[in-house]
């Protein structure tokens, strides 16, 4: 397990570095998108339209912030991450077409995902889930807030983070996945356990 | 006494104790897997957890953005004069909180899809009533997360299997569970009575502290076999490898029909979020949970 801490816009060979197990923390622009964001951008895309900012080498958060309003200026509140398996029908083109390094979220993503991760280079760090005030106080500023019409939630909050993390690498440029590889752990172990408590398979 | 003020600002702190400062038993729970874990990743994510609570209490914020569904527990002393208005105190003690703790807005209708913006809604929060005797009133509140809710399962096992029958439904549900209720977990088993009802009882469950085995040795014995059980899955903290999986495994049970043998497993994350205080009959309120306020 290595440490690693990149400032944005992060280069492919960086991101390459990583392996599964490390650790990272990110500096600079990070966005978030949930379901209607990356459907968005996918149609944005394919209409030819820029999106309202560019999101390569840039991280994006699997996150549906609560955020205040104070005079002009927007505060996190609270900022976990969502589950991210809601995101597999969208991310490989993501990743393709605006070259994003980073995905943010948690509890892991599919064998699809981690495809385009190995193809294009980018990798998947997870948060911990429910740890919405550890990431609210990384941000140190929301830059802007794009597509707000898809409600608070489901908004582009285009976030300046400072050591955003610990992001653990669950899944790397490399083809590897730890969250399958502990699916697959806890399916043999699972036999283990039958036969602690005499019961049959 | 002046039943409705007291429950009104009762009800308002507990909410607010209950999202911002996990119980002392939950944090020690959490403290002992931090030390206890071996996975490097799963020590990562237990000390975000630990670094989160901290940092929600020093800046009085909720600690996880899903601030849950409202539920109440109430033990009412059958000499409390105005139970009647219990349900809308609490519902209002609930629209105060959502606007000044902040809580998110977390009810819905499910035919509309329509938010209403303040928790509350039809039967929400939800109270579960219990007449005991005397003429004090304990308040609890549940705020239960979506993550860990959406895992809960219910079923109906065969009698002829026993407690072997319902040793596998547990660790069935816990492996398929696996990343989705924001592990470590703890786990509410109900057990008979009927669909309804071991599903209320493993819910209820949730409530007892860690540090509190079951009071029948025996049920106490299942309890840390199926404890041990599902913490060799392997799932760890967050989905991401460990021993820790489960912080505790609490069961209640009612007897059953000969012919069914219901059961239930109810889901709570981390964030294992509950707060109690009990009001006597001179209005005086004693915090039972949270000591500190």
């Amino acid at each position: 397990m290595a440490v690693y801490k990149f400032k944005t816009p992060i280069s492919e060979e960086e991101i390459r570095k990583l392996k599964v197990n490390d650790v990272l923390y990110i500096t600079g622009t990070m966005v978030t998108a949930r379901d209607q964001a990356h459907r968005r951008a996918l149609e944005h895309f394919k209409q030819g339209k820029a999106l309202p900012i560019s999101l390569e080498g840039l991280a994006v958060f699997h996150c549906g912030p609560v955020m205040k309003k104070e005079g002009e200026k927007w505060i996190p509140v609270a900022a976990g991450p969502t589950t991210s398996t809601r995101m597999d029908i969208f991310e490989d083109e993501f990743i393709k077409n605006f070259k994003v390094r980073v995905i943010i979220g948690k509890g892991g993503m599919g064998r699809r995902t981690t495809e385009a991760m190995a193809k294009y280079g980018a990798v998947y760090g997870a948060f911990t889930g429910g740890a919405a005030v550890l990431a609210a106080k990384a941000i140190r500023s929301v830059r802007t807030v794009e597509w707000f019409d898809l409600g608070m939630p489901e908004a582009m909050w285009v976030l300046e983070v400072e050591e955003f993390g610990p992001l653990a690498i669950a899944i790397d440029s490399h083809g590897n996945n730890l969250f399958m590889e502990v699916q697959k752990k806890v399916e043999e172990n699972k036999q283990r356990i039958y036969q602690k408590l005499g019961l049959s398979p | 006494m002046e039943t409705a003020n007291i429950v009104e600002k009762v009800g308002f702190n507990l909410l607010k104790q209950a999202v911002i400062y996990l119980p002392e038993d939950v944090k020690h729970a959490l403290q002992k897997a931090y030390a206890e874990e071996t996975s490097e990743a799963g020590k990562t994510q237990l000390k975000a957890i630990l670094d989160n609570v901290e940092l929600a209490e020093r800046h009085q914020a909720p600690i996880c953005q899903d601030t849950g569904t409202i539920i109440f527990y109430v033990k009412a002393g059958a000499g409390v004069k105005n139970l009647d208005k219990i349900e809308e105190t609490l519902t209002k003690a609930t629209r105060r909180a959502t606007v000044e703790v902040p809580l998110r807005p977390n009810s819905v209708n499910p035919f509309t899809q329509k938010n209403s913006g303040d928790n509350t809604g039809r039967l929400i929060p939800y109270i579960n009533w219990e007449i005991v005797s005397g003429d004090s009133i304990e308040l609890t509140v549940m705020p239960k997360g979506g993550g860990s809710e959406n895992v809960c399962i219910s079923g109906m096992l065969v009698p002829g299997e026993g407690i072997k029958g319902l040793k596998k439904f547990v660790v069935d549900a816990v492996i398929r569970a696996g990343a989705k209720p924001c592990p470590p977990n703890i786990l509410g088993i109900g057990i008979g009575g009927g669909a309804d009802i071991s599903i209320k009882l493993a819910k209820k469950a949730l409530l007892r502290p860690l540090n509190e085995p079951n009071p029948d040795p025996e049920i106490a014995e299942l309890e840390k076999e199926i404890f041990e059980a599902v913490n060799m899955t392997g799932i760890g903290p967050m989905g991401l490898g460990g021993k820790t999986t489960a912080l505790g495994v609490h069961i209640d049970y009612a007897y059953r029909h000969p012919a069914s043998y219901p059961a239930a497993v109810a889901f709570q994350c981390w964030a294992a979020r509950r707060a109690t205080a009990r009001i006597n009959s001179a209005g005086k309120v004693e915090y039972l949970t949270h000591r500190m306020w």
